[in-house]
């Protein structure tokens, strides 16, 4: 195995995407689908950071096999898988510095609060049904799930805007989709950061589908990425099944925003491989050969291949990490499976920080009754 | 002790609040230079400046749920809503994001966030800007919902809101903003959450109310007297929290009620009064509770606002009739 400190060297083109109003622009891309780095030279990136954002990937790819089983034998709730999105998820976080910087996600970035600071035994706890999986741990820098969607982006801004108004330096990284992007709440938050300034990243997943809905269906803009213009900001097209593509595109907009320079939108253009969640069929509405088209363009083959061509990662290694993971998945469960619960009562606690006279009569008259 | 009117209460409370606690910020449409619609911001952005007295863009969604994320950065942002009727474009972010970011959160992220809401009847605005929607946001889980009736509480209950944890809709009078004049005063002082005030003593009657419906209240009351019916005025001053056991004990203590609001009479928090008085004095009735409310229709286009909105004489009317049935 190489030195950890030592760095790989990867070419790409340099050149973003210039989306225009009229076609459907090429996203732009460093590593091909085939894990080689057609031309261009890109800055290095140290061999530790590609194995971390590797190992990243396969464990949140091992995560949605397992929690899909549980799932089915009734030990876990509805859950969304990030199947498809690991480059656009991973690739962006890892361009974060889970000290200074938040993530607000949706609902499918597990591996982005992950890397932040969030527990897998937290994860279980949530699709379990279990308050306690929605507290994200002390000084973690994470706002919880959000399923009502698009709701975050605003919030986003505010937090960016709040950092900023006291002269932190973090940058704010909010995740969401193609189907959130036709939400108001789209509209109002870009028009909003761009306005203040916020140090703020829109990070788009157009994983293709709202459920069921194709991007096709959502809406007639050629490209999302090229929406940043309406609002005073830049705005980029990706590659979102290029971990590179993401990084790249992420760590610049991290230092933009750093910088005082105010808001990015990045488009990830990626696929959701799986299903909305697990209550949803989609061989009802997806088609096989489209399905096929995406399987060639796997985000984790593609940065599998060119680690090995670097020769970074040998086959002993990515055992190794899979053993580890596998033990790491199964520590979780078992200590989640192990939580004796919420306490009935908890239904009434942090609803409000002073609880009014009824809501304590409430709460009494349960606790009563138990 | 000075008399001042409801909007010159709630500018001095925002001034003081603002010069004890750097983290508040205001935040809202024509706040900054223009002082706000009705003056309640006047000389605040010269004071503190534009970064603490935003202009913000003309969209409610992101003047509300960007407060959740100032918040959520440590701050303590008092956003405005320029008419309560225009909440309902951020109503997602309020009654499911601002409501419940604690809960969800389990206790990591509180949302000490308070929204100022003028709404209310009888000042001839145009269409949409008049409506009483308390109930809906009374009925959300999560959020405080007050509704002062004197200047001396609006600054004792908007003290009391700013320096909770808890976020709080706190709905201005459009027509007592200028209307409604008392004394406030001076020192410094928070009036609690979940205590009604009694506004006047009566023996035969009482007549429940918020906001500026207190005002009619008094009126209605005034017209008893010189009928020689007593009737007792209480003002809720916070839906939530509700002072329910207060309201038994006043209730009880005239064995009838008439509960008087500007909202629509279905489903209108008069519901959730007249339960509560069922609840808590049921023994003590001695005539079937009434309410006095708008009609169920859309809030009219002014000229017809003066009989959608509940009058003293329509107050009177229904007191005679509950004095008349037991």
């Amino acid at each position: 195995m190489a030195d950890g400190s030592a760095t790989v060297a990867f070419r790409g083109n340099r050149v973003g995407a210039v989306a225009t109003a009229t076609e459907r622009p090429a996203p732009t891309r460093i590593l091909a689908p085939d894990g080689t780095v057609p031309d261009g030279s890109r800055p290095p990136l140290p061999v530790d950071e590609l194995l971390a954002a590797f190992r990243l990937m396969l464990l949140s790819r091992r995560v949605d096999e397992r929690a899909s089983n549980l799932q089915r034998q009734g030990r876990l709730g509805t859950f969304s898988p990030v199947h498809g999105q690991e480059a656009s998820v991973v690739g962006s976080a890892r361009a974060l510095d889970p000290v200074r910087d938040w993530v607000v996600p949706q609902y499918r970035e597990l591996p982005a609060m992950l890397r932040h600071g969030y527990t897998l035994e937290r994860f279980f706890l949530y699709f379990k049904g279990n308050p306690e999986g929605n507290r994200m741990p002390d000084g973690v820098k994470l706002l919880p799930y959000q399923i009502s969607l698009a709701t975050q982006l605003p919030h986003a801004v505010g937090l960016a805007w709040g950092l900023r108004h006291q002269g932190l330096d973090g940058v704010v990284c909010v995740y969401f989709g193609d189907g959130g992007s036709s939400e108001g709440d789209f509209h109002e938050a870009c028009n909003l950061a761009g306005l203040r300034r916020a140090p703020v990243i829109f990070l788009l997943q157009n994983n293709g589908w709202a459920i069921s809905t194709p991007v096709r269906k959502q809406t007639a803009a050629p490209s999302l990425a090229s929406r940043a213009a309406g609002y005073g900001f830049p705005g980029e097209l990706v590659d979102g099944d290029d971990f590179f593509a993401v990084y790249d595109a992420t760590s610049r907009a991290v230092a933009r925003a750093r910088a005082g320079e105010g808001p990015t939108l990045i488009e990830a253009r990626t696929y959701r491989m799986g299903p909305h969640n697990t209550a949803d069929d989609p061989t009802r509405y997806v088609d096989p050969a489209e399905l096929e088209v995406h399987r060639a363009l796997d985000p984790l083959t593609r940065l599998r291949a060119f680690l090995e061509d670097s020769g970074v990662l040998q086959a002993e290694v990515e055992e190794r990490m899979r053993t580890e993971i596998e033990q790491e998945v199964a520590g979780a469960l078992a200590a989640a499976e192990a939580h004796p619960g919420p306490h009935p009562a908890q239904i009434f606690d942090h609803v409000y920080g002073e609880e009014p006279a009824r809501l304590a009569a409430q709460r009494r008259a349960l606790e009563d009754g138990l | 002790m000075p008399v001042l009117n409801m909007v010159e209460a709630i500018r001095a409370t925002l001034a003081a609040e603002m010069t004890r606690d750097e983290r508040i910020i205001l935040l809202g449409q024509d706040i900054g230079r223009n002082g706000g619609m009705f003056r309640a911001t006047e000389g605040l952005q010269q004071r503190f400046g534009e970064d603490r007295v935003v202009d913000m863009p003309l969209a409610e969604g992101v003047i509300v749920g960007s407060a959740v994320g100032l918040a959520c950065s440590g701050l303590r942002p008092v956003p405005e809503i320029q008419f309560l009727g225009f909440a309902s474009q951020a109503f997602h972010q309020l009654e499911g994001q601002v409501a419940r970011m604690r809960f969800r959160s389990q206790g990591r992220f509180p949302i000490p966030v308070v929204i100022r809401a003028p709404f209310g009847g009888n000042v001839r605005t145009p269409e949409m800007h008049s409506d009483a929607h308390e109930a809906k946001y009374a009925n959300s889980p999560g959020l405080k919902v007050v509704m002062p009736a004197s200047a001396r509480d609006a600054k004792g209950l908007l003290t009391e809101a700013i320096r909770g944890e808890d976020p709080v809709l706190f709905c201005e009078p459009l027509r007592g903003y200028r209307l409604i004049k008392d004394e406030v005063p001076e020192d410094d002082y928070a009036t609690q959450f979940g205590r009604l005030r009694t506004v006047r003593e009566g023996s035969d009657v009482t007549l429940v109310a918020w906001s500026a419906a207190v005002v009619v209240a008094e009126q209605a009351a005034e017209l008893g007297a010189a009928e020689g019916i007593s009737c007792q005025v209480v003002d809720l001053r916070t839906l939530v929290s509700l002072d329910a056991g207060g309201l038994g004990e006043a209730v009880a203590r005239t064995g009838r009620a008439v509960v008087i609001h500007e909202a629509p009479l279905t489903a209108g928090f008069g519901a959730e009064v007249v339960a509560t008085i069922v609840e808590e004095a049921f023994w003590s009735l001695t005539a079937p509770i009434a309410r006095v409310a708008a009609p169920d229709t859309p809030y009219p286009i002014s000229s017809l606002e003066a009989l959608y909105v509940p009058s003293a004489e329509r107050a009177l009317r229904t007191i005679r009739r509950v004095m008349q049935a037991g």
